[in-house]
């Protein structure tokens, strides 16, 4: 079943075309990885799913219910974390979470037992009664991702729900992210850190210059880019990187001390290159090969952006 | 169709996060306690001013700035904060936003106005000649200006100093047209057209009624004009804020 679907949506401001005809569809139980680079329109696309921008055209649904003809109704179903995290800073973590927990028709007794709970998890109990804007970011954080589970939603929006954050507090959203979703929320995450849609995702859709480039599996998209085979080798002394022109070579990077150097073949790359050691005699401090990344397929896709 | 009971709830919720955070901060105590005293002590010390005759413009006054004064803040620093878009992403609608903070800046305007009525009365021993009217009164001035409130805050701002500067520079003029300094008996013909175009005119009037029965208007003529200009300035604010959703504003 479609828990979250996007009919073309896009999105004008001014001249500049912030999203243009994006059209996705996710799953009950997914979660769903948005992944693009800076400005690419993740956080335009995510603002209209969760009602908070009008789009140009288009339409979005969220548990079968349109967002924008029934937000009231649709908004129930679903908890956003908005980009940076942002709560009432001049409010207490504690009040933050209650007051949340009264939009969505929760009992005095139930929001009270969700929120310890929350505040327990989230490591934030001892500071409870504290105003917001006294808290450090990791902290603010957590107090959004709280507020936004606090109605365990079917569906959770999350905006670069890491960025920024101390590895403690990073652990934390994600381990979040998991728990929820292994409870039965659909998650829809909008990211640029490649590692975490990895690590995260079941189905990515890589978006840049606001139109979607590519859906799939991490491992389909990784797969996708089958020919970004590389070998990855450190000489002892530099060398220059005419050399390593050879028919089974397509390109040559230089990361930090190491060359990368992309082929069809791997195995025969690495035989070209013991004998180019020999034949300079430079020693190879290291050489390995590696099969493609998600970071790979997405440099590729989103090259020039 | 829209459930009503969620809708409800999303205008109390938005309404006690008001009251939480905003009538606390600076400008809403200066702006909606503070300067409608000073006004009033400006004016009526050292003159030999009837105090019976002045009160009812004064609580019209009273009534104005307070109910005014955290509508123009709320959103503009809701907008710096970014908790805006946290609220709309919440079960509300533009709708509920709109009528929580009306509300809100309503409930300060009828509560201050209310202690300051009562604590006049008892020390003044002023008269009140029809209580009912009274009650009305305070209810549709505290939702007229804090309509108002919210309709100043309503442009694309996210700077709360820019809008409490433009609410000043449209709510100050209005005391000096409104019948609150010069009795509407009192006053000239084209002071009375520049005075038929405030809405606190028509406050002030009201209170004349209630409090003194020297109302110049009938009470159900000053009260339908307020229920319009209420209906209008929600309406204005309505189409401003949505214009801002359209915009990314």
């Amino acid at each position: 079943m479609e828990i979250i679907k996007a009919d073309h949506l896009s999105k004008l401001f001014g001249p500049v075309k912030a999203v243009d005809d994006v059209s996705i569809s996710v799953k009950e139980g997914e979660i769903f990885g948005f992944l693009g680079p800076n400005g690419a329109g993740k956080t335009t696309t995510i603002r209209m799913l969760t009602g908070v921008l009008t789009p140009d055209s288009g339409s979005a649904q969220i548990c079968g219910i349109d967002i924008h003809t029934n937000p009231l109704e649709a908004k129930m179903n679903m908890g956003v974390i908005p980009e940076n995290g942002t709560v009432y800073s001049d409010l207490t973590a504690e009040q933050n979470i209650l007051w949340t927990a009264k939009f969505y028709g929760m009992d005095s007794i139930s929001r009270k037992e969700r929120a310890d709970e929350l505040l327990r998890h989230l490591g934030l109990t001892e500071r409870r009664n504290d105003i917001v804007r006294t808290f450090s970011k990791g902290m603010r954080q957590r107090v959004s991702i709280a507020c936004a589970i606090i109605h365990s939603p079917p569906v959770l929006f999350l905006d670069e729900p890491t960025g920024g954050l101390d590895v403690y507090s990073r652990r934390l959203v994600i381990d979040t992210v998991r728990i929820m979703n292994g409870k039965g929320s659909t998650v829809l995450i909008t990211t640029h850190n490649i590692e975490e849609a990895n690590e995260l995702c079941t189905t990515i859709s890589i978006i840049n210059k606001g139109s979607i480039i590519a859906t799939g599996s991490p491992e389909k998209l990784k797969k996708t880019f089958d020919t970004a085979k590389y070998v990855e080798i450190a000489f002892e002394q530099p060398v220059k990187k005419e050399l390593f022109v050879h028919e089974g070579i397509s390109r040559v990077e230089t990361h930090g001390d190491k060359m990368r150097l992309y082929t069809d073949d791997p195995d025969k790359a690495v035989k070209y290159l013991a004998a180019l050691a020999e034949q300079q005699q430079v020693k190879i401090l290291s050489i390995a090969t590696s099969n493609p990344t998600l970071e790979e397929a997405f440099v590729q896709l989103t090259a020039g952006a | 169709m829209m459930d009503l009971k969620i809708f409800a709830r999303s205008i109390l919720m938005v309404t006690e996060k008001n009251m939480r955070i905003y009538y606390y901060k600076g400008s809403v105590v200066i702006f909606g306690l503070l300067f409608p005293f000073i006004m009033f002590l400006t004016f009526f010390i050292g003159r030999n001013l009837d105090l019976v005759l002045f009160f009812p413009g004064f609580l019209g006054m009273m009534l104005f700035f307070s109910s005014s004064s955290t509508g123009p803040l709320i959103t503009p620093w809701e907008k710096r904060e970014k908790t805006y878009e946290r609220l709309l992403s919440l079960p509300v609608t533009l709708e509920s936003i709109i009528l929580g903070d009306i509300m809100a800046g309503a409930l300060f305007g009828v509560v201050i106005t209310t202690i300051v009525w009562i604590a006049s009365s008892a020390i003044l021993h002023l008269p009140l000649k029809n209580a009912g009217l009274l009650a009305v009164t305070v209810l549709l001035g505290a939702f007229t200006f804090a309509a108002m409130g919210t309709l100043l805050s309503s442009p694309a701002m996210s700077n709360p100093s820019n809008v409490m500067m433009l609410s000043s520079l449209v709510r100050l003029p209005l005391i000096f047209v409104s019948g609150i300094f010069i009795p509407l008996s009192q006053l000239g013909s084209w002071e009375w057209i520049l005075t038929s175009l405030s809405p606190l005119t028509y406050l002030v009037d009201l209170f004349h009624g209630a409090l003194n029965g020297d109302a110049v208007y009938p009470p159900w003529f000053d009260g339908v004009i307020l229920v319009i200009v209420i209906l209008l300035f929600i309406a204005c604010a309505k189409l401003i804020q949505q214009r801002n959703l359209v915009k990314g504003n």
